[in-house]
């Protein structure tokens, strides 16, 4: 493998990890407000609170490190994303602020604010909508380039089904995920009241979840048919995906196996996220930059892949620990410590 | 009034963002070495004075590094969002310290949130001290990191340029460019003393308020000493930036002193002002103190602004921006000092008023001392973003909405500055130092040992 390679893998290993720590805490956070209008705040928030703060900080570092990334490894990005994505890269900054800083002043400052918890709850459908914008820009169509620069049609993206369709998907698997995790650390927890709500909320969000996966396949085969096409050829990896869903939902249902459960909703995204990158390739961004011609130099890639493995020895067990300290230490999540 | 086109905004936009991100973020690095050294000497000295004071001090950095986090992430995506250009060049060259800070907000995220929780949960308190390393190294590494990434921008080197294309990268020496040990050294000195002083400054204002006892007093004593230590520091390793000026980039240093013509035995001009014909009136003149803070030698000569064409040097103002920043330096060492001498010499009450007030200023003043010496390095860079390869206007986004934009974070940064500070307050006011030590350590004796009653 090529740096250019092992660049992109990583940078999109880390997209994945961002995804789902970061779909965890949003939903959470949705739920947690939802909890709080219907009344049912004292059976779940208590629980969601005890895993998200230790970890929120680690969150947002996972998605510092994919742009970071992104534009170290392929600079082209920074000047065709940059210059575009001005109006909702700047939204979307505006959103992950308001809602780490008023997470944190809810959390340790002034409990049981009724505004922070709102934004709280809110930006975090929001910033999944607005993240995948970015997303959906990368399939062509929605960039022209004049001789100011290059600029967004705004228009024809706001009209796309395509982007709607993405962006509801979004939306969705973030409360899929969310609440299967949450199922699992209740079951953990062994807090049986929490486990039936937040195990309803899952079994619920299943169902939106498979039919926006539906939709934004046929939605992309209208956009983009080249990606299509590939998705097409790569049928295999969404049928891995479909089949860990199938077996997570049955889990569920059954009521046994949380754990399992949750790590097959893991997979389940994982075949299909790498399954989509793997088909976008080699763009990067429709059909003005490709893997190879906005690489970075190859001095500068491999010394960013060195640093790379290196960091993950550092960042490895670092993790591990937090993880033995918060989410496996059965005393911690059962709030005797 | 120059017009508002997307360069100027874009400027705009990336100067609030940054004079709003580097207050949390000096507090951000310099924050955990004192909590480090306060717990440290807490379980050294069996003191739960000074465990409580790193815990409530950790119950405050919370807030802030939340707001730390989430400007650094607007100023992260800023950089490519407003200048696209540039960071297209630049994110060529200059990527690897940029990554590698991202690994070391990692290990200090991580770390920090260990740290944070598990307060009580080791049977030797020792333990919970070493999770405190890993967070002072890791917000002492970004800012390290971060600061390479500005030298590499006054001094660029480690690749070769054809036309606009670059041919060959050496990010190593990208990194370790000759602006990059002395701009280093000043800002992580300059961050802790920053952060010293702000503590040093809570605790005055505490005694000040309220009858003073033992706690704020230690806490006073431990701060103040810090405050001077770093302070020193901070002024030899801004000495050390003056000498890195005079020889890689002297126009900055130039504008900074108003030195028009290069001369031998330059002298040192605080303040003053500059009439029409560009003359210095007022002010306080050093003789020759300039060449020494340029060369280390009273007689040495020192570039002055008549060496580059006026198209190439930075506004002048930026010499009120340098004077500010060194009398800052000045009063806070001075301040210092002066609370040390009065507590060795048992006669004098370090405790009075006067001299609270003076070290509850100084906290503040330090802060700005953070501000004015940006605004000067970074203005003073002007008209360069990269210097002598890319001007500024080049590396500017073309959008049309950066002023629409520029309204919303302004809009922002007020919000999470007001609320910062409302539940900054509301945290300490409904947990006060006296219920807290009772409440978690009934045993400490409340009356005063006889060592500190004044
Ligand atoms: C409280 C903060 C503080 C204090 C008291 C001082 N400085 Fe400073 N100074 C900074 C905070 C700072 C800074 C914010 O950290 C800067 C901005 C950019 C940089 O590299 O450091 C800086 C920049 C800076 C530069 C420009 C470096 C460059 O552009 O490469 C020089 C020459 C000095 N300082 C010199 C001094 C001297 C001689 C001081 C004597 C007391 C001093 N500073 C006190
Ligand atoms: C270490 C990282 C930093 C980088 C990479 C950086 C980068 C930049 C860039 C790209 C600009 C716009 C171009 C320009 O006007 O020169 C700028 C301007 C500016 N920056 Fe920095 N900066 C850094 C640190 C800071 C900090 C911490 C401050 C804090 C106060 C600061 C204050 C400013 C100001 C005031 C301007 C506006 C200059 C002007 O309007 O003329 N910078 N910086
Ligand atoms: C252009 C300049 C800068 C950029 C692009 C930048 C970027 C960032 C980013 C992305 C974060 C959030 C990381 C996270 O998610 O945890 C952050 C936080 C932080 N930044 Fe900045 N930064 C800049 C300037 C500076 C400077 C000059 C310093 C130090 C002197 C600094 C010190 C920190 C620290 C310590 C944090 C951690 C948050 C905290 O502990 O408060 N940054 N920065």
């Amino acid at each position: 493998m090529d740096y250019v390679m092992i660049g992109i893998t990583a940078l999109w290993l880390f997209l994945y990890g961002y995804l789902i720590v970061a779909s965890i805490d949003f939903g959470a956070g949705f739920f947690a407000y939802y909890a709080k209008r219907t009344k049912k705040d004292h059976v779940i928030n208590k629980l969601i609170s005890r895993y998200l703060s230790p970890v929120w900080e680690v969150t947002n570092v996972f998605f510092v490190f994919f742009f970071v990334g992104l534009v170290g490894f392929f600079p082209d990005t920074a000047y065709y994303f940059g210059q575009t994505l001005l109006v909702p890269g700047s939204i979307a900054i505006v959103l992950l602020a308001i809602r780490g800083s008023f997470y944190a002043f809810e959390n340790y400052g002034s409990k049981e604010n009724p505004v922070y918890l709102f934004l709280y709850g809110a930006t975090g459908l929001l910033i999944p909508a607005s993240l995948s914008t970015a997303l959906t820009i990368s399939e062509g169509g929605f960039i022209q380039e004049t001789e100011n620069g290059v600029i967004l049609m705004t228009k024809k993206l706001l009209t796309s089904p395509y982007s709607w369709s993405v962006v509801f998907l979004a939306i969705v698997s973030v409360l899929f995920i969310s609440a299967t995790f949450l199922t699992f650390y209740a079951n953990r927890a062994n807090d049986k009241q929490a486990l039936a709500l937040v195990r309803n909320y899952a079994l619920f969000w299943s169902v939106p979840t498979i039919i926006a996966s539906l939709t934004t396949f046929i939605a992309l085969s209208q956009h983009n048919p080249r990606h299509y096409m590939n998705l097409i050829d790569l049928w295999w990896v969404f049928g891995l995906s479909i089949g860990f869903f199938s077996l997570a939902i049955w889990l569920i249902f059954q009521g046994k196996l949380y754990g399992i459960a949750f790590l097959c909703v893991m997979f389940q995204f994982f075949f299909a996220f790498f399954g989509y990158g793997a088909g976008h390739l080699p763009y990067l961004l429709e059909p003005y930059i490709t893997i190879y011609d906005g690489a970075t130099h190859e001095s500068m890639g491999y010394a960013l892949v060195i640093a790379f493995i290196l960091g993950l020895f550092l960042l490895i067990p670092s993790l591990l620990l937090l993880m033995k300290m918060f989410l496996f230490d059965a005393d911690y999540v059962k709030g005797k410590k | 009034m120059p017009e508002l086109d997307s360069v100027v905004l874009s400027r705009m936009l990336t100067s609030l963002t940054l004079v709003f991100h580097i207050i949390f973020a000096t507090i951000g690095v310099g924050v955990p070495l004192m909590v480090s050294i306060a717990e440290y000497i807490g379980i050294k000295k069996k003191d739960s004075h000074y465990i409580l004071l790193a815990r409530r001090w950790t119950r405050g950095f919370v807030i802030t590094v939340a707001i730390g986090v989430v400007t650094g992430t607007a100023i992260g995506l800023q950089l490519s969002l407003l200048w696209p250009s540039f960071m297209q060049i630049a994110g060529n060259v200059i990527s690897l310290p940029l990554f590698l800070e991202t690994f070391a907000f990692f290990f200090e995220a991580i770390f920090l949130g260990a740290y944070l929780y598990t307060w009580d949960r080791f049977k030797k308190p020792i333990y919970h001290w070493l999770l405190s390393i890993p967070v002072v190294i890791g917000s002492g590494m970004s800012a390290v990191f971060i600061t390479t990434v500005n030298a590499f921008m006054n001094a660029p080197q480690g690749f070769t340029l054809e036309g606009r294309t670059i041919t060959t990268i050496d990010p190593i020496a990208a990194m370790l460019n000759p602006a990059t040990p002395t701009k280093v050294a000043h800002v992580l000195t300059s961050s802790y003393f920053t952060s010293a002083a702000i503590l040093a400054a809570i605790a005055a204002y505490s005694i000040l308020r309220k009858k003073s006892n033992v706690y704020h007093r230690k806490a006073l004593k431990l701060t103040v000493t810090l405050t001077l230590m770093f302070g020193i520091l901070t002024a030899v390793a801004g000495d050390f930036s003056a000498k890195y000026l005079a020889e890689n980039q002297p126009e900055k240093l130039a504008a900074a002193e108003w030195l028009f013509e290069t001369e031998e035995g330059a002298d040192l001009i605080m303040f003053g002002r500059l009439n029409e014909s560009n003359e210095i009136v007022g002010g306080i003149r050093f003789p020759k103190l300039l060449s020494f803070l340029a060369n280390g030698d009273f007689n040495s000569e020192v570039t002055g602004l008549d060496q580059f064409p006026e198209s190439l040097t930075p506004p002048l103002w930026i010499h009120y921006m340098f004077d500010f920043m060194i009398t800052i330096g000045m009063y806070g060492i001075g301040v210092s000092l002066l609370y040390i001498l009065f507590m060795r010499l048992k006669k004098w009450n370090e405790l009075n008023k006067p001299l609270l007030w003076l070290l509850v200023a100084n906290g503040p003043l330090a802060m700005l001392g953070i501000e004015f010496g940006w605004i000067y390095a970074e203005v003073g860079r002007q008209p360069w973003i990269l210097k002598g390869y890319m001007k500024v206007a080049e590396g500017a986004t073309t959008s049309p909405n950066v002023g629409l934009m520029f309204l919303l974070f302004l809009a922002l940064y007020t919000a999470l500055g007001v609320t910062c500070v409302v539940v900054l307050r509301k945290m300490f006011r409904n947990n006060p130092v006296e219920l807290e030590l009772e409440h978690r350590y009934p045993n400490v004796t409340k009356k005063d040992d006889s060592k500190w009653t004044t």
